[in-house]
C-alpha cells in the first residue's frame, strides 16, 4: 500500500499536539460555557448531554481507526489510538462526574438506587466501569507486563460501545433518532472488522504489524 | 461553596413587594403605550424580549402565586417541549417563528347542548383574562415559575353546555405539517392529545392560558391557546388547542398511548411515585444555574390545598 507516511517528528511534535488540542475543544467549550454562565437554561442537562454525546463519539472514533487505517493504508493512524480512547474516558467520566456530583449531588444511596432500578443508569454505568481497566493498562509498561493479555482484555471496547448506545436508546423519551445515527455507525465499524474490504485478511494482517508495535485490537 | 443546602422555601422564592409591583407599573405602562418590550424580571434581572411583543391589554391581577421567583422570560421562552417544532428544547423558538395563528378556531364537540366551534379573537374579548403566576413542574425533574394570562377552563368550558354524560374533557393540538415541521416524522401519534376528568376541568386552578409575562401567547410557548394545570407534569398542558370534546369514557393520551407505564392520564405531580426514568422527589430549578441544589418537589406540585379533594380515595400510585 502506498499511502503517504509522515516523517516521525513532524507526527510526534506537530500532529498529534494538534489532535490533541482538537479533541479538548468540546471540554474547553463547556467550560468557558460555566465561566460566563451562558449554558442555557438548564446548564445540568447541557453539561450531561455534551459529555456523553463526545464520550460516545470518542469511542466510536477510536474504534474507527482500524477500519479506516484498513481502507487507506496509513498505518499510522494507530499512533492517535490510545490518545482518541482516552479522551472517550475523559468525557465519559466527566459525564458519570456530572452525574455523582451535580446532578447527584453525592448522595450515594441515591447513586446506588439509581444504578439498580434505572436500566439506563445500569448499563452507563457498567460502560463506564468496563472503561476504567482500559484506561488504567494504556501505558507503554502496562502493555509489555501484560503481553498477550493486554488484547484480550482492550477487546472489552466491543461490549463497552454497545452499551454506550444502549444506554443512549433508553434515555430518549420518544425521538430515537440521534442514538439511531450512533448505533448505525457502531454496526458499520463492527462489521467492516468481521468482513474486511478488499484484499486478504492474511495480507492486512501482515501490514498492520508491520505498522505498529502489538497495540492492536 | 457553591452548593447550597435545600430548604423547603428558598428566600429567593418571595419577591419583594416593591419589586413586584413595580414589574406590574412596568408591564401596565407598556401596554398603554402599545409597545412590545414589556418584560422585566424579579430583582432587577434583565430579560430580553424575544416573544409574541404584543402585549394584552386590561389584564386583571390576582394574588396566585404572587411570591413566587419568576423565571427568566428567555428562558420561559427558549426551553420549551413542543415536539410539534422539533423534540430539542431549543428548537420550538426557532422553528416556531413563522407559525401563524391567526385565523384560530377551536371546535367543540360531544357531550354538551351547545356544540360549535370559537374563535381566538373572540375569546379574548369576551372572557376577561387574568394573570396567574404558577409553577410548571416537568416530569423531566426541572421547573420553572410563569406568570400566564390566561382564564378558568370553566369560563369558556360552560358555554357549550356539557350534559351530565360529560365524565371527562379532550384536547387535541392543530396537525399541520406545513406549518408545524416537526409534525413531519412520526416521532409522536399526532395530533397531540390530552384529557382531564370534567371535575379537574371546573377546579378554579385551571386555566386556558393566552399569554404570559403581559403578551400574547408566544408560539413556542403554545399559541394562540393552550391548557395549564399546575398541580399536574407539564406534559398534561396540551399547546395551540384547536379541539375539545366532552366525553363519556376516558380520553386517549398522546404520552400515555407511547408509554403507558411512564406517563399516566392523571400525571399528578407527586414526589412519592417515581417516573421510570426520573426519580420525581426532587428537581432542578431552571435558571438556578449548574451548581445549585435540587429541591424537594412538593405533592401535586404545591397546590394540594385546592386539589387533594379531587383524588380522595384513590391510590395514586395506581392512577398516577
Amino acid at each position: 500500500m502506498s499511502a503517504a507516511v509522515l516523517p516521525d517528528r513532524w507526527l510526534r511534535f506537530v500532529v498529534k499536539p494538534w489532535v490533541f488540542v482538537l479533541c479538548l475543544v468540546p471540554f474547553l467549550m463547556l467550560a468557558y460555557g460555566t465561566v460566563i454562565g451562558d449554558l442555557g437554561a438548564n446548564p445540568l442537562e447541557r453539561v450531561t448531554d455534551v459529555t456523553g454525546q463526545w464520550g460516545l463519539r470518542f469511542l466510536l472514533i477510536t474504534l474507527a481507526v482500524t477500519p479506516l487505517r484498513q481502507l487507506t493504508g496509513m498505518s499510522q493512524l494507530l499512533r492517535f489510538r490510545r490518545m482518541l480512547g482516552l479522551f472517550a474516558f475523559f468525557y465519559i467520566s466527566l459525564h458519570f462526574l456530572t452525574w455523582v456530583w451535580l446532578d447527584q449531588q453525592l448522595s450515594w444511596g441515591n447513586i446506588v438506587a439509581d444504578i439498580a432500578k434505572r436500566p439506563y443508569v445500569t448499563v452507563g454505568f457498567a460502560a463506564w466501569l468496563l472503561l476504567v481497566p482500559l484506561a488504567v493498562t494504556s501505558t507503554k509498561g502496562m502493555m509489555r507486563w501484560l503481553g498477550r493479555r493486554w488484547k484480550s482484555l482492550h477487546k472489552l471496547i466491543y461490549l463497552i460501545a454497545p452499551l454506550g448506545v444502549l444506554h443512549f436508546v433508553w434515555l430518549v423519551k420518544a425521538d430515537v433518532l440521534e442514538p439511531v445515527i450512533y448505533g448505525g455507525i457502531l454496526v458499520v465499524l463492527l462489521v467492516l472488522r468481521l468482513k474486511p474490504l478488499g484484499g486478504s485478511r492474511q495480507h492486512r494482517v501482515g501490514t498492520a504489524f508491520k505498522g505498529s508495535s502489538a497495540n492492536q485490537l | 461553596m457553591l452548593i447550597k443546602k435545600p430548604s423547603d422555601v428558598r428566600p429567593s422564592e418571595i419577591t419583594s413587594p416593591e419589586v413586584y409591583a413595580k414589574r406590574r407599573e412596568f408591564l401596565k405602562a407598556a401596554a398603554a403605550l402599545g409597545i412590545g418590550a414589556v418584560a422585566s424580571g424579579p430583582a432587577g434581572a434583565l430579560v430580553k424580549p424575544s416573544g409574541s411583543g404584543t402585549p394584552i391589554p386590561n389584564v386583571i391581577d390576582t394574588a396566585y402565586g404572587d411570591k413566587l421567583e419568576l423565571t427568566e422570560y428567555e428562558h420561559v421562552t427558549t426551553y420549551n417541549n413542543f415536539y410539534e417544532f422539533g423534540t430539542g428544547k431549543s428548537q420550538p423558538a426557532e422553528n416556531s417563528k413563522d407559525f401563524k395563528t391567526r385565523p384560530w378556531t377551536v371546535v367543540v364537540d360531544g357531550e354538551c347542548e351547545a356544540p360549535g366551534e370559537i374563535g381566538i379573537e373572540d375569546i379574548l374579548s369576551s372572557i376577561p383574562q387574568e394573570e396567574r403566576i404558577y409553577r410548571l413542574r416537568c416530569v423531566e425533574a426541572w421547573s420553572m415559575v410563569i406568570p400566564w394570562v390566561g382564564f378558568p377552563l370553566s369560563s369558556l368550558l360552560k358555554r357549550f353546555k356539557p350534559t351530565s354524560k360529560a365524565k371527562y374533557v379532550a384536547f387535541e393540538t392543530l396537525v399541520d405539517k406545513e406549518r408545524m415541521p416537526g409534525q413531519r416524522r412520526a416521532v409522536l401519534d399526532w395530533p397531540y392529545r390530552e384529557g382531564l376528568r370534567m371535575d379537574e376541568a371546573m377546579n378554579p386552578l385551571a386555566i386556558f392560558a393566552t399569554g404570559l409575562y403581559g403578551e400574547l401567547l408566544p408560539n413556542q410557548n403554545g399559541a394562540p391557546l393552550r391548557l395549564v394545570v399546575p398541580w399536574k407534569y407539564g406534559f398534561k398542558s396540551i399547546k395551540s388547542i384547536v379541539r375539545i370534546s366532552f366525553t363519556q369514557t376516558i380520553p386517549e393520551t398522546t404520552w400515555w398511548k407511547l408509554a403507558p407505564h411512564e406517563y399516566g392520564f392523571y400525571a399528578n405531580v407527586n414526589p412519592e411515585v417515581d417516573h421510570p426514568r426520573w426519580s420525581q422527589a426532587s428537581h432542578r430549578i431552571i435558571g438556578a444555574g449548574l451548581f445549585s441544589s435540587k429541591q424537594p418537589t412538593m405533592m401535586f406540585n404545591g397546590y394540594a390545598e385546592q386539589v387533594a379533594d379531587l383524588y380522595r380515595g384513590m391510590d395514586l400510585a395506581k392512577f398516577y
